[in-house]
């Protein structure tokens, strides 16, 4: 079996939120114990509401934030320690807003540069190709690599950020809800592109998505997360076929698709809001479940294997 | 009998700039008409014009623009700003904006009331319970005591929602109401929506750019493309056969969970919503149109294409299906 | 939203009233420099000359004055424009002076506790709080005593390692509100070093920010640098200082109101202009830092 692309072990993140100058800080714990691998080549959808976990996640899977505990490996090797230029070759992100990915004050050309600038072993002329030829990948002409990022419109500036993730050449990209400031025909753009990227250069994705429709269109396998915890994570079409998890289900049914007469269906989760700060005890998701019952209040649930992936409910056990 | 809104032929421009070319629309009482478009087309400047709400320099026109028979074009800001609390109300994408963050929420939902309809503080404050308690807010005398960065998002915009009915309005025009919501929160309140617009006979002008809401909750579409409606329909009859190009790419942009298998191409439109500039005559889709010919640059006629079926094309029946 | 465009009309008069304050502001500032420069051709005199025959002659327009004198002369017989002249030098040097030292300083500590935070910005704003609770006067009185009367370079330390503050501040907060940013988290991911980033990636967003600060820290350290030599805590005489002027006039303001008020106009049109410059910069940059 080859290596998987990424690959994270128990991995935990905690945050102290301060209180006030003399009450002791809150803990939160934005990501609880959280293991998967993905193999190489294929894409992982993570989806979840805001405070989830799911951009904590991708942050310390990027290292650009150290895991409370636990341990992340990229193409096979530990993130921690890795030269911060070996791990540029590796992983590069693409983040949400393409107005504040890029900084307004570089040209075009300049921000798709600086991963190679940063090698500090690449030949200008190197560089120089490298760039028109990230620039052509993503559809953006050579006139437009010399402008500033607030001439361009934000599909645009997307692709901007596209080609400089993909200059050094890397094998896994993070995207970090990459279609979700766009209009949708700039997203139908965007994705039609990372899916030709994928296919024409053997990336792996790790996609994180508040939206559904999208992360099917593009995942092979599906993760979804609530209050720091994976709580399903099945191969895309058995996930969108017959959800397993309650909370997976509620989810797929506030999916609105563009299908007039059915009106706008009824989730059944209540008024309560999950707060990452005061986790429930037992299921964490007990307290907003249509399906809850005697054991969920006080019993953790374990976590369940199906020969597609994993649950952890008590109703699949 | 005359339609709740009645609006004409409108046009804002703000300093020589034209955000919205001349739209037509009706609210008719106790439907939902939903402008949809993306980022830019002129929808939300739309509702801020029949509300009489445009930022300043924008300038409004129309041939007819009417609430409830009276014709409020000529309306002076007090009479306005009085039809605004009253008969029409607005919720926008994100409540935090339009809440005042200093005051608790008690004492902006009973503000409205007394400000408006003259109501005694102690039948506010009843009144405010009884539609917090409506919008589906549980211990609502706990919600009025709190400021608004204590409640979250979902329930921000159920106080909005409670807020704007109020003084039992007659319109609701929303712009975004869930666009800044999580999914199952957004679901839940387009629900509470729906239901209270059922109980109530309210008329809801609905402005989103999301294909999904629009199919869920209207009953009849306006799409607006630069400024224009290039298609209006009911729902139902739009979706099944939607006729401008402009719909047909816009719907097909749409990733519907077991449609489009994974990996292949979405539909999309090629190139980015262009810029109008002053004078200019005939289709703005025309450049980013598969179907564009030499009369596109002319005057676009308005074809009926099916009942109650409106577009703005120079193909006779529109897309072929 | 992004439809809804500049208004016309209304803003636009506003706009050109703003420019007109930006040319005036320029303007003032550029000729001052102008004269600062060039002031040993500019001066009709020597300004340090003294002819006690020929004290207080007013200006050439008041009654008798002479056109060999155009502003007159002060109580010691020197030529006031050839004074006011050379004056203009000594605010310019102290104005930059205290700025580049100062912007120095603060930009260093607050970006230092921008960028790293913890432990680091604990520091930082504990550093501000501190410099904030000293009273500037007072430290120039110790100086003064300690190293035995004041100087020119005493007045250029003193308001240089004083004013450092606000740009710590202005610093402090922008690089965070930029650390957090999308561009920065990229730049780390494409393995530029922290140096790389702050210097890259944070300092061009937030060097707009600091040359407002800079304009407003210029004008007080200007206003201070007369106020301290008017108390004899600042530049010692002869030197021709503008607050030195004011101060040493302050015998013969109610006989002769004009040797007063000479420095005292040329001091207020100054500070003015450096003001509407840092107005104009901050309307070009559509910030507002005057919180």
């Amino acid at each position: 079996m080859s290596t998987p692309a990424i690959e994270v072990r128990g991995l935990r993140r905690e945050f102290r939120a301060s209180q006030g100058l003399f009450a002791p800080p809150r803990r939160v714990v934005a990501v609880d114990d959280v293991s998967f691998s993905v193999p190489a080549g294929s894409v992982l959808g993570v989806v979840g509401e805001s405070g989830c976990g799911k951009t904590t996640l991708a942050r310390m899977i990027l290292g650009l934030m150290e895991p409370s505990a636990g341990e992340v490996l990229v193409d096979g090797k530990r993130l921690e320690g890795m030269d911060r230029l070996a791990r540029a070759r590796l992983i590069q992100p693409v983040f949400q807003d393409p107005f504040s990915s890029l900084n307004p004050r570089r040209r075009v050309r300049d921000i798709i540069a600086m991963p190679l600038v940063a090698q500090g072993n690449v030949a200008t002329s190197e560089i120089d190709r490298r760039v028109a030829e990230s620039l052509e990948r993503v559809g953006l002409s050579t006139e437009q690599g010399t402008r500033f990022p607030s001439q361009l419109s934000g599909g645009q500036r997307q692709r901007v950020a596209i080609a400089r993730a993909l200059v050094l050449r890397p094998r896994i990209v993070v995207c970090d809800e990459p279609t979700s400031a766009l209009d949708v025909s700039v997203q139908a753009q965007i994705l039609n592109l990372l899916a030709e990227l994928r296919r024409d250069l053997g990336l792996t994705y790790l996609f994180i998505s508040h939206n559904l429709a999208v992360v099917e269109h593009v995942a092979s396998e599906v993760a979804v997360m609530y209050l720091g915890r994976i709580v399903e994570r099945r191969e895309s079409g058995a996930l969108f076929r017959d959800p397993r998890h309650p909370y997976t289900r509620a989810l797929l049914d506030s999916v609105l698709t563009p299908e007039p007469g059915l009106g706008v269906p009824d989730v059944g989760l209540g008024d309560i809001m999950p707060d990452p700060a005061n986790i429930p005890p037992g299921c964490r998701f007990h307290p907003r479940c249509p399906a809850c019952f005697a054991p969920c209040a006080t019993t953790t649930p374990r976590i369940t294997s199906l020969e597609d992936g994993l649950v952890e409910c008590h109703l699949a056990g | 009998m005359s339609a709740l809104l009645e609006v004409d032929d409108l046009r804002v421009t703000f300093g020589g700039t034209a955000a919205v070319r001349g739209i037509s629309l009706t609210v008719e009482k106790g439907e939902t008409h939903c402008l949809v478009g993306e980022s830019g087309c002129g929808k939300s400047v739309t509702s801020l014009a029949v509300m009489g709400l445009l930022a300043k320099g924008g300038k409004r026109e129309a041939a007819r623009l009417s609430f409830a028979g009276d014709d409020i074009r000529d309306y002076d800001e007090k009479r306005m700003s009085r039809l605004r609390g009253d008969r029409m109300a607005m919720i926008f994408q994100e409540p935090m904006t339009s809440l005042n963050p200093a005051y608790t929420v008690g004492s902006q939902m009973t503000e409205v009331l007394r400000r408006h309809c003259g109501t005694p503080r102690a039948q506010a404050v009843d009144r405010a319970v009884e539609l917090l308690t409506r919008v589906g807010i549980t211990a609502p005398g706990l919600r009025l005591g709190q400021f608004p960065h204590q409640l979250s998002g979902g329930l921000r915009q159920r106080v909005m929602i409670a807020m704007a009915l109020m003084c039992d309005p007659e319109l609701l025009i929303a712009d975004e109401p869930t666009t800044a919501l999580d999914v199952t929160v957004q679901a839940q309140i387009l629900r509470l929506l729906a239901e209270l617009q059922k109980d109530l006979g309210l008329g809801i002008l609905l402005i989103t750019h999301d294909l999904g809401i629009v199919a869920r909750v209207a009953d009849r579409v306006s799409v607006m493309y630069a400024g224009e409606v290039v298609e209006s329909a009911p729902t139902a009859e739009l979706f099944r056969a939607p006729r401008h190009p402009y719909t047909r790419g816009l719907l097909s942009c749409v990733p519907v969970p077991g449609k489009v298998k994974r990996d292949e191409p979405l539909g999309s439109i090629p190139g980015v919503v262009p810029r109008i500039p002053p004078g200019f005559t005939g289709c703005a889709f025309r450049d980013r149109c598969g179907f564009a010919e030499a009369a596109c640059t002319g005057t676009i006629p308005r074809r009926n294409v099916g009942p109650a079926h409106e577009m703005f094309c120079v193909l006779p029946e529109g897309v072929p299906a | 939203m992004s439809t809804v465009l500049q208004p016309a009309g209304a803003s636009n008069r506003r706009r050109i009233w703003r420019n007109a304050g930006a040319i005036l502001g320029v303007g003032i500032v550029g000729f001052i420099t102008f004269v600062a420069i060039f002031a040993p051709w500019l001066a009709p005199y020597d300004p340090f000359t003294i002819d006690l025959g020929r004290r207080v002659i007013p200006p050439m327009w008041m009654e008798g004055g002479t056109p060999a004198n155009i502003l007159g002369t002060d109580q010691l017989g020197r030529d006031y424009l050839s004074r006011l002249i050379y004056g203009a030098r000594v605010s310019m040097i102290i104005g930059v002076a205290t700025i580049i030292t100062s912007g120095i300083i603060g930009t260093f500590l607050g970006v230092m506790g921008g960028f790293y935070g913890g432990r680091v910005d604990d520091a930082v704003v504990f550093a501000i709080t501190a410099r904030l609770s000293i009273p500037v006067v007072l430290v120039a009185l110790a100086v003064a005593g300690f190293s035995g009367g004041a100087s020119f370079t005493m007045v250029i330390l003193v308001l240089g390692l004083l004013l450092w503050d606000r740009f710590a501040v202005v610093a402090r907060s922008t690089t965070m509100q930029i650390r957090n940013l999308d561009y920065v988290a990229a730049a780390r991911c494409a393995g530029c070093s922290p140096m790389t980033v702050l210097f890259k990636e944070v300092l061009p967003n937030i060097a707009t920010h600091l040359a407002v600060v800079a304009t407003l820290e210029m004008a007080l350290a200007i206003l201070l640098e007369a106020a301290l030599s008017f108390l004899g805590l600042g530049v010692p005489p002869p030197e021709p200082s503008w607050g030195l002027m004011i101060s040493e006039a302050k015998e013969y303001m109610f006989f002769s109101p004009w040797i007063i008020m000479i420095p005292g106009i040329a001091l207020f049109i100054l500070v003015l202009g450096v003001n509407l410059l840092g107005d104009a910069l901050r309307d070009m940059l559509g910030t507002d830092l005057s919180r």
